[in-house]
């Protein structure tokens, strides 16, 4: 079984977000990075399948050269070799963008299993594993909770919403998008670390691939990026954490009644 | 010309998502502003009263579209149907509620058109005659306005709850059936039964006090912090959905939309950030408390009490106060 596990790089999730002057984006100075959640539970995923059936996991990353850490870390972690896209052409693809890429990159090197995390945790697109699965002309399933292997092809287990969950079965090669919690996370031990020096790591463009221009034009426009607007007046309390204690206690039983 | 609003209509077995109504609403609100009829659209296998149910809004048409491969949800048949009933209706703007199920087919019927799905909405607004749509990025730490670029249509979703379903206009739309041709080859999900794990061995949703802790408790060995502020309180304790990933509390803890949903008198939130996700399952308790060391947590945005700080030196003092509370 050969797996392809797709990768982004974000912002670490307790990151202080500025955002820049032209009030477009935020901005990058100054940020540390880190694994998207739901993409590293794919790529656990992908290691524990391979240590069920065998074969290889290939970790894919696409963005500027400081995502090579994200595959670093993968290929400490179990994977067997990477693929890094990067071009400049790259830069601020929306959802279909990256999604051509993806596909492109993944169908040239050919693949059974092509997984993603469910969104990112920066843009929230939710479609990049979606889109590459139809340019791909494959079959998908979105927020997996559980992989099976049998002769037909794939059984999965998609969650669904108040608790609900179903299988669904498909043929192989398909493309699933990994929801946060399907398995425990392993960490890169020392050995794992020291292995992933060995490893490939295959970079590749938009011309290498044979991607045109058209494919990568945005779809969407980003117009501003702001801080929410609140709706309920909050009532913040100061002081001291005995003062802070001793006040809300007493709005709780006395304002809010709640005791 | 592309003209109009069509409206995704979910439904399990016949039976209508209420929130599909949530897109009704909003399709009736953009319609007016920017002069275009709403029509709605069910795929499925005998939707009859669904459809009947859903023409008592104010819609122009309701359609709808029966075949055995519709009988029950696969991205393939119904990206395939869609599609057919785009290119049938020509409307400019496709409106959605951003459920897993759109999330599932929405992007796969977009892209197949060489288009993006605008999608998890939380408002819109018009500039220069034409919809801009607002979302949240960084899970909600931060809002974007967003315009579709390209010719129509266009593919929109709102986030759940983002309108009110039960505010759309009532009214009497004619019903239309629509024929496509599907093909059965393309159809490669086959689905099971839909099913529930074991029941939930905890049942939170009639706790009058829950004490709900985030990823910002860093360790399970932390958690126990968490318990002994609930049993001061005599509440109960829940958790957001990282802490149940990591079973530092069982499943059956977690509160949100893959969770319970609670109603508490107290919501006692610490180290949470407040992703919709988790937010969809307590926005409804009576009064939120909020301790969070970032100012600019989205959780504040629902909170009645807010304290910015560290939930390490804020917990014990709580648990002290509370305990004192009960002597
Ligand atoms: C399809 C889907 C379904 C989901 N279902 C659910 C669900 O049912 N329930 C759910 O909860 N989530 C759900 N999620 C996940 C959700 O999007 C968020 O990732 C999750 O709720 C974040 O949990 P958190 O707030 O605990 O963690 P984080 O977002 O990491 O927040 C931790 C917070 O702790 C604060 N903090 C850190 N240290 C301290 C300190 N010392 N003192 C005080 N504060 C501190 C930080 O400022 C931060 O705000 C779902 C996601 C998806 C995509």
């Amino acid at each position: 079984m050969k797996i392809i596990v797709c990768l982004k790089q974000v912002p670490k999730n307790d990151s202080v977000l500025r955002i820049n002057e032209q009030g477009t984006w935020i901005q990058d100075r100054d940020l540390t990075y880190e694994i998207n959640e739901s993409d590293a539970y794919g790529l656990e995923a992908a290691l524990q399948l391979k240590e069920k059936h065998g074969g290889e996991v290939i970790a894919l990353s696409l963005g500027p050269a400081r995502v090579q850490s994200v595959i670093k870390e993968a290929l400490a972690r179990g994977a067997d070799r990477g693929i890094h896209l990067e071009d400049t052409a790259f830069d601020n693809l929306d959802a279909y963008g990256i999604g051509t890429a993806i596909a492109a990159a993944t169908k040239a090197e050919g693949f059974d299993l092509l997984l993603t995390g469910l969104q990112s945790d920066d843009y929230g697109f939710a479609q990049t594993g979606v889109i590459a699965a139809e340019l791909l002309g494959l079959p998908h399933t979105t927020i997996v909770m559980d992989v099976e292997l049998n002769d037909a092809g794939l059984r999965v287990k998609r969650e669904l919403e108040n608790g609900f969950f179903q299988w669904v079965n498909m043929p192989a090669p398909a493309v699933l998008t990994i929801q946060s919690g399907i398995n425990t996370l392993r960490y890169a031990t020392l050995k794992g670390i020291m292995a992933a020096k060995k490893k490939e790591i295959k970079k590749l463009d938009a011309a290498t691939l044979g991607i045109d221009a058209a494919s990568l034009a945005p779809r969407m426009e980003f117009r501003r990026i702001y801080l929410p607007q609140k709706n309920k007046q909050t009532q913040f309390i100061e002081g001291s954490a005995g003062d802070i204690a001793a006040k809300l206690i007493d709005k709780l039983k006395n304002e809010a009644r709640v005791f | 010309m592309a003209n109009g609003i069509i409206v995704f209509i979910e439904h399990v077995d016949g039976k209508v998502n209420r929130a599909s109504y949530e897109a009704v609403k909003a399709a009736q609100l953009i319609g007016s502003e920017t002069g275009q009829e709403v029509s709605a659209v069910l795929l499925g296998q005998a939707v009859g009263d669904a459809a009947a149910e859903v023409a008592s809004k104010k819609v122009k048409t309701v359609y709808t579209v029966e075949n055995e491969w519709l009988k029950k949800y696969t991205a393939d048949a119904y990206t395939q149907a869609f599609r057919q009933v785009i290119e049938q209706v020509q409307p400019a703007l496709v409106l959605m509620t951003h459920t897993y199920e759109v999330r599932d087919f929405a992007p796969k019927l977009a892209a197949s058109m060489k288009k993006i799905l605008l999608g998890d909405n939380i408002g819109y607004k018009i500039e220069d005659g034409k919809p801009v749509f607002t979302r949240q990025v960084f899970q909600g730490k931060l809002a974007v306005d967003v315009a579709p670029v390209g010719d129509d249509p266009h593919f929109v979703s709102f986030q759940i709850g983002t309108f009110r379903g039960d505010e759309s206009e009532a009214g009497q739309a004619e019903i239309k059936a629509l024929s496509v041709n599907l093909d059965a080859d393309v159809v490669r999900q086959q689905p099971e039964e839909r099913f529930k794990e074991a029941k939930a061995a905890v049942d939170l949703s009639q706790a009058p006090l829950i004490v709900s802790v985030g990823r910002g408790i860093k360790e399970m060995k932390n958690i126990e912090l968490i318990r002994k502020l609930a049993d001061a309180l005599g509440a109960e304790i829940a958790a957001s959905r990282p802490i149940c990933d990591n079973d530092w509390l069982p499943m059956d803890r977690q509160i949100g939309s893959s969770g319970q949903t609670v109603a508490p008198k107290l919501y006692l939130a610490v180290g949470i950030s407040g992703a919709i996700q988790h937010l969809v399952g307590m926005k409804g308790s009576r009064t939120i408390v909020a301790i969070n060391k970032d100012a600019e947590a989205p959780i504040f945005e629902i909170a009645d009490y807010g304290i910015v700080g560290d939930l390490f030196e804020i917990v014990p003092a709580l648990t002290a106060e509370a305990e004192k509370m009960k002597q």
